[in-house]
């Protein structure tokens, strides 16, 4: 048997700080399974679906015209990008909810925490090796966007606006995801809350912006020179924030409705700056949640 | 950060029982586990009820009771995983639950039930935990080989660890917990679900790694098999530790039954109820070998008892008493459990 040996702590090259030896692991193993394969396989599968038809709608709504319009090309982009965004909500929670249940369920986590890895290290790793794969994919759909790109009518800095605003949501849904992951025992209930969270984020804030605007439609009229706190509720929702990207004018029609004017007449910040202030400040708080829930904590009982 | 002064430096005095001399005061180590009224408690379930426990350094300590009594609770808690509800438990010196990193560069913890990753090959598998404990590539490099022949797995250093038996990824993991060369191993029923051979592969790893000088706490029910290996036992039901010493003496303390086999020539009928009669004879069991009984009294019970059968004028070819081993005693003492781990 080998002498003894001293237990070193961790180089502090920076190779090692970056690729710590759980993400490492996180990184080898989702991409020794099939499943790796085939959820990349079935996303391009889904967005080049959703572009052709995209496509072949546009051609026979112009006549089977050979020219193509630049605000047609827009039309394009949008739908895709909108597409991107439905997908990525029905993915991040699926690859992050069950990363650490996942690993209780298989009754590794008690082994990877009586190692010297630190509950930050275990969480971030986790959370940074599912974005990586969510990257991939979403940058393995690039050669898609790039058919508006043969039409015209889109910037390469809206393209990689939009790109970066994928980052951002994904690692937002994958933040929450983390959260329930590490609270919850089982995928299941994980599963299960972290697609509820997404729903919410998705269908119940734009359905609370709507249900406000109508009700607060009744009892006061358009004043064209105001705006409307009601707007900040738009502000939570990843999709208006993303047509806000899209459409600079949309931030403007958001608050400028039939609604309880505010006080000042100043322009309201965009509602992707909004959405981003909000949610940096919700995944940090989820993430750091995470982090505590992984570990015991002394409890008096 | 860990102070030096934080680090309890206990001084104990040990009695020599035949010296004329006044004891020497020895100075000795800090014990490997020191616990003190431990109690955890889930909900109004009392897993763990004020425990007492100390094993110094280099001892195998095997910790056996019945489902349920406790063991996989308290190694949880010095494996860090789990913070008691009151009282305190100490890995050399150092508090769980207020110094856990260092607690955790002392041990090796194997838990009941494990999972390994399926897609890692058995060597990667074990670079992984040993860059998780911080052990520098180069030094993994040579330790690895090493810890895979320990556990007799050289040749399977290759293969995805999915593709091991049972047996082979229990030593696996055993040599997961060897990685970054730990003081302590805490090692929860590192034989379950193994076949006799694996059994007896794990006996022979657990044997070296006593030689080795390692404090092994040991929860198993292959313990009789271990006896000779064991240092010390404690016997835990219902959350309290009702026995700890070394293992003849608490054989002898708690073996409140004897087993006696008695071989008679003829009369057996009238010997059996003879033997009926006796208050001390708790159970009577008659077969071709002979009668076999359950006898509730000691030594000198047991000779009264002989006395009378001779004076009786039965024809006695042998009166033994039957040999017991741990497992009967501990049966015994923990029969009020869900039975014998």
């Amino acid at each position: 048997m080998r002498e003894q040996t001293s237990v070193k702590q961790s180089s502090t090259s920076w190779r090692n700080k970056l690729i710590n030896p759980v993400l490492n692991k996180e990184f080898k193993l989702r991409m020794r399974t099939p499943k790796a394969m085939w959820t990349l396989f079935f996303y391009l599968f889904a967005i080049g679906l959703m572009a052709f038809s995209a496509i072949y709608i546009v051609e026979i709504n112009t006549g089977g015209s050979r020219s193509f319009n630049p605000e047609q090309s827009k039309v394009l982009f949008y739908f895709l990008s909108f597409a991107q965004l439905g997908l990525i909500a029905f993915m991040a929670p699926g690859l992050t909810a069950g990363v650490i249940s996942g690993e209780r369920e298989k009754q590794t986590l008690n082994l990877l925490l009586t190692t010297q890895q630190s509950s930050a290290t275990i969480v971030l790793s986790k959370l940074v090796s599912s974005l990586g794969f969510m990257v991939l994919i979403v940058v393995s759909t690039i050669p898609v966007y790039s058919m508006v790109f043969l039409y015209g009518g889109i910037s390469p800095k809206q393209l990689i606006l939009v790109f970066l605003f994928y980052l951002f949501v994904m690692l937002v849904l994958g933040s929450f995801g983390i959260l329930f992951s590490s609270m919850f025992k089982r995928t299941m209930v994980s599963v299960i809350v972290s697609y509820g969270v997404t729903l919410f984020i998705f269908g119940g804030t734009a359905l609370i912006y709507v249900v406000l605007m109508s009700t607060t439609d009744r009892f006061y009229t358009y004043n064209a020179n105001t705006y409307s706190w009601i707007g900040h509720v738009l502000a939570w929702n990843p999709a208006g924030a993303l047509y806000s990207i899209l459409d600079p004018e949309f931030t403007d029609q958001a608050y400028r409705i039939y609604g309880q004017p505010i006080a000042t007449n100043k322009q309201p910040l965009a509602l992707w700056k909004e959405f981003m202030m909000i949610y940096t400040c919700l995944s940090i708080l989820a993430l750091w949640l995470g982090i505590r829930s992984l570990r015991p904590r002394m409890k008096k009982n | 950060m860990l102070q030096n002064n934080d680090v309890e430096i206990i001084s104990v005095e040990r009695l020599k029982p035949t010296s004329l001399e006044p004891a020497p005061t020895e100075k000795i180590e800090v014990p490997m586990i020191e616990i003190r009224q431990l109690t955890k408690t889930f909900g109004s379930f009392q897993a763990l009820k004020s425990i007492d426990l100390t094993i110094p350094k280099g001892t195998v300590f095997g910790f056996v009771g019945p489902n349920g009594a406790g063991k996989s609770t308290t190694m949880s808690i010095l494996a860090t995983l789990m913070f008691p509800t009151s009282g305190t438990a100490k890995v050399d010196g150092l508090d769980v639950t207020k110094y856990p990193n260092e607690v955790r560069k002392r041990i090796g913890y194997m838990p009941d039930f494990f999972g390994v990753y399926d897609q890692f090959k058995t060597v990667e598998y074990l670079h992984f935990y040993g860059a998780s404990y911080g052990i520098p590539k180069s030094e993994r490099e040579q330790l690895i080989p090493q810890l895979l022949e320990l556990v007799n797995l050289s040749d399977k250093k290759d293969a995805y660890v999915d593709t091991l038996s049972r047996g082979m990824k229990q030593r696996l993991c055993l040599a997961r917990c060897l990685v970054h060369d730990p003081e302590l191993l805490i090692l929860d029923e590192p034989a379950s679900g193994l076949d006799p051979r694996a059994r007896i592969e794990m006996r022979e790893i657990l044997r070296e790694l006593k030689a080795m000088g390692k404090t092994i706490i040991i929860s198993s029910h292959i313990l009789p098999e271990l006896a000779e290996m064991v240092d010390e036992i404690g016997v835990i039901e219902h959350g309290q530790m009702i026995a700890i010493g070394n293992v003849a003496d608490i054989q002898n303390r708690l073996r409140v039954k004897r087993f006696l086999h008695i071989r008679l020539l003829g009369r057996e009928d009238e010997a059996e109820h003879f033997l009926r009669d006796r208050p001390l004879v708790n159970r009577l069991l008659r077969d071709e070998r002979g009668i076999q009984i359950h006898f509730g009294g000691q030594d000198a019970e047991q000779a009264a008892l002989l006395n009378e059968l001779v004076a009786a004028g039965f024809q006695l070819v042998s009166f033994s008493e039957a040999q017991t081993n741990l497992e009967d005693v501990f049966l015994e003492i923990t029969k009020g459990g869900d039975g014998f781990e």
